[in-house]
C-alpha cells in the first residue's frame, strides 16, 4: 500500500455532438443525440428570466412559469397533469435571472406526445384567475417562511443590500410581497406575449433521438407561431455602496450565524471568466479550498464554507457563504477577509493552481453525464452566446490559466474594501465579537429587512 | 435497458460488483458498509455519522486532508453518507484514475487506525456539531428527521434514536470508540464494493485483489436486536412540535413492508398515487381544490429490515390551523380507502416510477450506489434489472388491499409542526405580508 498508484493514460472524451437548426419564425433548435440510455430531455429556454422584468413587477416571470402548468386553451390543470404523468413525466418550470425554463424527461417512445404537451403549455397557457391568485398566495407564504429560514434570509438580504436601489438584482428573484400582491392575470398575459416569442426561444433536445426527428416534431408544434423577438432589457449591476459594511439581521435564538460576505462580481461574458473560475476554486470553490480548509478543517467553526461567482448576463454577486457557531462569528469573518486579502497579496502556489485546474478539467465529463445536464449546458451556450466549440475547448482554457493570471484577476476582481458582510444571527452574542475583530458596528435589521436602531 | 452485473467475492468476504460500460471515460467506485446509526450503542448516538467524517481524515498512507485533495486533483468527485442501516463512500473519477480510488478505499478499510488522533476527532466533532446546528437545530422543521423515527419506532428499536445524535453523546465519543467501531464493523466481510463505468474488468479484478485482498476478515458482529415489529402501529400515534415556522406541516407515517418485498413495490405505487406529481391525490385535493396546502408529497423510507415507513408530507398555507391541515390530509386518506384506486391511477404511478428509475441510471455514481444497495441488502445487484418489472406487476387490486390493511386508523403516526406563537406586533406583520391589508 505504501506505493501510490499512478494514473493510466487518459481516454478521450468529447462533449456530445449537437446539431443546430433555426425555424423561419426565429425559434432555435439544438439537438444532441445521445443513445446510451432510453431517455430524452426536452428543454424550452426562453429569454424571460427575472432580469427581464420591470422592477415594480418583480416576480412576474416566476409567477408566469408556475402558471403555465395551470392549464392551456385545450385542457385544465388536472387534465394536463394526468396527460403528462400518464406518459411517465412531468414538466419542471424554473426561472433564473436570464431565462425561463420549461423541461421534461421522458422515455423515447413517448417523446412526440410529451413534446406536444410542452408546446401547448409554452404557447397556449390559459392563466385561469383562480390559479393565478392561488400561486400568488403560495409565493407570499414562501416569503413568510423565508423569515424563519436563516439560509434563504441571509442570501436574500445580501443581494438586496448589494445592488443600487432600483436594480432588479436587488429584489428577490421570485418577487417581494409588495410586488407580488399587485400582479394581475393581465400582467402575466402581457409578460407572456412579450417574452415568449420564437425569436427569444431555444428548444434543446438531448437523448435517444435524432436531429431530423427532433426538427420534424418541433416544426409541427412551434412552426406555425408568428415570428417575433422580445425586446432587450438592461439591468443595473451598480453596487449600493463602495465602503465595507456589516449588516446584522436579528434572530436572537439562533445557534449559528449564517454569513454572506461579498460584493458585485462580473458578468458571464467577462473575458476573465476562466482565470476567475480557477481563482475562485482555489479561494473557496473546492472542498480543499483555502476558505473551507481554514474554517472547517483547521478551526471546526462550520460544516462547510465556500465562495462563488453567480454568473449572469450582467454582474452577479461574488459571495462567501457559510454558517458558523454563534460564538465564533467574529473570528470566522476575520478569517474570510484574511483569505480574500491573501489571494490579492501573493501568487498562489503551483500546487494550488494545479489542484484547481486538474480538478476543473477532470470533472468536466462528470458534469455532463446526464441528458438534463447536457441540455442545461447547451442552454447556457445559447443564452450567453458562447462559441459552438465552447465545450470542446473548455479544458484547454482552464489548463492555460497561470499563477500570474490568478494573481492578476484576484487583484482586479476581489475588493476587500467593498465587502458587504451580512450576518443572520443572535445580536447579543455576535456584536461584541465584531468589535473585538475591529469590524465596524453592524447596521441592524429585523427579519422583514427593515432597519432597526441598535 | 440492461445494467451489467458481474460479481465475485474475495476470500476475506468482500463482495464485489463490476458493471462495465464505456459511454464516457468515467468510472464510479462505491463502497457500502452494512452499519449505520442502528448499530450504535446507548450513549453513543450519532457515532456512525461522526465515524464517517473520520474516514476522510486520512489513513496509514494518506495524510490529513489528503483524501479529498488526491481525488480532486485526479479530477474526481467524492462524498459519503450515513443512514440508519448503512454508511456509503463513493468517488466518480476519470476512468484512468480507477486505481487511485480503489487504493484510497482500501487504505481506509484496512489501515485507518494509525492515522486517528485526538486532535482530528476533536475537530470533526466540532464540524459535526455544526452540521447538526445547520441541518437540524437552526432549520425550520429540521428536527423531523429525528422526531419521525422516534415517534414510529418503539424506544427499544434500533431505528428509534437520532442518526445525527445528541450534542452530549457526540461530546462523549472517544478514540477507543473509534477503534472498536472500526474493528467490529469496517471489515471486508461487512462491506460491498461496486465499480461502474469505463474500466477493463481484468484490470479492475486485479486491482481489487491486490489492494483489498490482504485486509483480514472481521469477527462475528452483534446482530441488531428487537427488529421485528407487527404490521401496524396498533393505534394512532401523534406528536405536536412547536417550531419557529410560518406554517403548519404534517408528516403522516404508516408502518409499511420492508424494502425488497413484493409489498414494498405496492407501497411505492401507493405513495406515488398519493403524493408524486401534480396529478397525485394529495396535491390535487389539498393544493389545487381546497387551497389549504402549498406542497404535498409522499414517499417510502426504504428500510430493509424491521419495518419501512410510507410518509405523506404536507405543508399548510400559513393561514391554515394545524388541526385543519391534519383533518384535510385524513380526508384524502379516507377517501382513498373508501373509493380505492383504479387501473389508470396505477398506470400513472408506474409510468412515473419507471422514468425516474431509468433516468437515475444515467450517472455512473448513481448506478453504482443502486447496485451496492441491492448487493448489501440482498446479495444480488442484478435485482436492479427486475426493479421496473416488479413495479409493473403491481395491480389496482393489490394497492387497494394495501390501502385497507395499512392506511387505517390503527396505523397512523402524525407528526405535526405547529408555528410557535408570536408577539402581537409580529402577528400584524404576518397578516400584512399575507395581503390582508385594510
Amino acid at each position: 500500500m505504501a506505493r501510490r498508484p499512478a494514473a493510466g493514460p487518459p481516454r478521450p472524451y468529447h462533449f456530445p455532438r449537437f446539431g443546430r437548426r433555426r425555424l423561419t419564425n426565429g425559434l432555435q433548435l439544438i439537438v444532441a443525440p445521445v443513445h446510451e440510455l432510453p431517455v430524452v430531455t426536452v428543454m424550452a429556454v426562453v429569454e424571460a428570466g427575472a432580469g427581464t422584468e420591470r422592477v415594480e413587477q418583480a416576480g412576474v416571470a416566476a409567477l408566469t412559469v408556475r402558471a403555465l402548468l395551470e392549464g392551456t386553451r385545450h385542457r385544465d390543470a388536472d387534465a394536463l397533469a394526468d396527460a403528462l404523468e400518464s406518459l411517465g413525466t412531468s414538466l419542471d418550470v424554473d426561472v433564473d435571472w436570464d431565462t425561463a425554463i420549461v423541461d421534461l424527461t421522458v422515455l423515447p417512445g413517448r417523446l412526440e406526445a410529451a413534446l406536444q404537451l410542452l408546446g401547448e403549455v409554452v404557447l397556449e397557457p390559459a392563466f385561469p384567475t383562480r390559479s393565478v391568485e392561488r400561486l400568488k398566495a403560495e409565493r407570499l407564504a414562501e416569503l413568510l417562511q423565508l423569515r424563519t429560514e436563516p439560509r434563504g434570509l441571509a442570501t436574500e438580504t445580501f443581494e438586496r443590500l448589494l445592488y443600487v436601489s432600483g436594480s432588479r438584482y436587488g429584489e428577490p428573484q421570485h418577487g417581494s410581497a409588495d410586488s407580488v400582491v399587485r400582479l394581475t392575470v393581465q400582467d402575466l398575459r402581457r409578460f407572456h406575449e412579450t417574452r415568449f416569442q420564437p425569436g427569444g426561444m431555444t428548444l434543446v433536445v438531448v437523448g435517444d433521438t435524432t436531429v431530423d426527428e427532433a426538427e420534424r416534431l418541433t416544426r409541427g408544434i412551434f412552426g406555425a407561431r408568428a415570428a417575433g423577438v422580445p425586446p432587450l432589457v438592461q439591468v443595473s449591476d451598480a453596487p449600493a455602496s463602495t465602503a465595507r459594511q456589516v449588516h446584522l439581521v436579528r434572530k436572537d435564538d439562533a445557534v449559528q450565524s449564517e454569513l454572506r460576505i461579498g460584493h458585485v462580481g462580473l458578468p458571464r461574458r467577462s473575458p476573465e471568466y476562466f482565470p476567475v473560475v480557477v481563482m475562485n476554486a482555489i479561494l473557496g470553490g473546492l472542498f480543499s479550498s483555502r476558505i473551507n480548509l481554514n474554517l472547517r478543517e483547521r478551526h471546526g467553526y462550520t460544516y462547510g464554507a465556500f465562495s462563488s461567482f453567480d454568473w449572469r448576463r450582467h454582474a452577479g454577486p461574488f459571495v462567501v457563504s457559510t454558517a458558523v457557531q454563534s460564538e465564533v462569528t467574529g473570528a470566522a469573518i476575520a478569517e474570510v477577509i484574511a483569505e480574500i486579502e491573501r489571494m490579492r497579496a501573493e501568487e498562489v502556489s503551483d500546487e494550488e493552481l494545479s489542484l484547481a485546474t486538474s480538478y476543473l478539467g477532470g470533472v468536466f465529463p462528470i458534469r455532463y453525464e446526464t441528458t438534463a445536464a447536457i441540455a442545461r449546458g447547451l442552454a447556457a451556450m445559447m443564452v450567453y452566446d458562447l462559441p459552438p466549440d465552447y465545450f470542446d475547448r473548455y479544458r484547454d482554457h482552464i489548463a492555460s490559466v497561470s499563477t500570474a493570471d490568478v494573481h492578476r484577476v484576484a487583484r482586479e476582481t476581489l475588493r476587500p474594501e467593498m465587502l458587504q458582510i451580512v450576518i443572520v444571527g443572535d445580536a447579543g452574542v455576535v456584536t461584541p465579537q465584531l468589535a473585538e475583530q475591529r469590524l465596524s458596528a453592524p447596521l441592524l435589521y429585523d427579519t422583514e429587512g427593515r432597519p432597526i436602531s441598535g | 435497458m440492461h445494467i451489467p452485473t458481474d460479481t465475485f467475492e474475495l476470500p476475506n468476504g468482500l463482495f464485489v460488483t463490476l458493471s462495465e460500460d464505456h459511454r464516457a471515460p468515467i468510472v464510479a467506485v462505491n463502497v457500502w458498509y452494512h452499519v449505520g446509526s442502528a448499530n450504535e450503542r446507548p450513549g453513543r448516538t450519532g457515532f456512525a455519522h461522526l465515524f464517517e467524517h473520520m474516514l476522510f481524515q486520512g489513513s496509514e498512507h494518506v495524510g490529513v486532508n489528503e483524501h479529498f485533495e488526491l481525488v480532486q486533483r485526479a479530477g474526481g468527485t467524492l462524498n459519503g453518507s450515513t443512514w440508519l442501516e448503512r454508511t456509503n463512500y463513493f468517488e466518480t473519477m476519470p476512468s484512468n484514475q480507477l486505481a487511485l480510488a480503489l487504493w484510497l478505499e482500501a487504505d481506509r478499510m484496512g489501515y485507518l487506525l494509525p492515522a486517528m488522533t485526538q486532535e482530528k476527532l476533536d475537530t470533526q466533532r466540532a464540524v459535526v456539531k455544526n452540521e447538526r446546528r445547520w441541518s437540524i437545530d437552526n432549520q425550520p422543521y429540521g428536527t423531523w428527521w429525528e422526531e419521525l423515527p422516534a415517534l414510529t419506532f418503539p424506544s427499544s428499536h434500533p431505528f428509534h434514536h437520532s442518526l445525527m445524535g445528541s450534542m452530549e453523546d457526540l461530546s462523549a465519543a472517544s478514540l477507543e470508540d473509534i477503534s472498536s467501531f472500526f474493528a467490529t464493523y469496517y471489515t471486508p466481510d461487512n462491506a460491498v464494493l461496486t465499480i461502474a463505468g469505463d474500466f477493463d474488468p481484468r484490470e479492475a479484478r486485479e486491482l481489487v485483489t491486490r489492494y483489498f485482498g490482504p485486509i483480514p476478515r472481521g469477527k462475528p458482529r452483534p446482530p441488531l436486536e428487537h427488529l421485528a415489529l407487527p404490521p401496524t402501529f396498533g393505534q394512532s400515534l401523534e406528536r405536536m412540535v412547536d417550531d419557529d415556522v410560518a406554517s403548519a406541516r404534517l408528516f403522516l407515517a404508516f408502518r409499511s413492508p420492508v424494502l425488497g418485498s413484493e409489498e414494498w413495490y405496492t407501497a411505492s405505487v401507493c405513495a406515488a398515487i398519493l403524493g408524486t406529481g401534480k396529478g397525485s391525490r394529495l396535491y390535487r385535493a389539498l393544493v389545487r381544490e381546497r387551497e389549504l396546502a402549498s406542497e404535498a408529497h409522499a414517499f417510502t423510507f426504504d428500510l430493509s429490515v424491521g419495518a419501512d415507513l410510507l410518509v405523506a408530507d404536507v405543508l399548510a398555507r400559513p393561514e391554515i390551523a394545524p388541526d385543519e391541515l391534519r383533518h384535510a390530509v385524513y380526508d384524502v386518506v379516507e377517501q382513498l380507502q373508501r373509493d380505492g384506486v383504479d387501473d389508470a391511477d396505477v398506470r400513472r404511478a408506474i409510468a412515473l416510477l419507471e422514468t425516474a428509475h431509468v433516468t437515475s441510471m444515467q450517472a455512473a455514481g448513481e448506478r453504482a450506489d443502486k447496485l451496492s444497495m441491492f448487493a448489501t441488502y440482498f446479495r444480488d445487484p442484478a435485482l436492479v434489472n427486475t426493479h421496473v418489472d416488479r413495479y409493473r406487476s403491481v395491480t389496482a387490486a393489490r394497492v387497494n388491499q394495501f390501502v385497507q390493511q395499512r392506511l387505517g386508523e390503527d396505523n397512523r403516526a402524525a407528526l405535526l409542526y405547529v408555528p410557535r406563537r408570536k408577539p402581537a406586533a409580529e402577528d400584524a406583520l404576518t397578516a400584512a405580508a399575507a395581503g390582508d391589508r385594510p
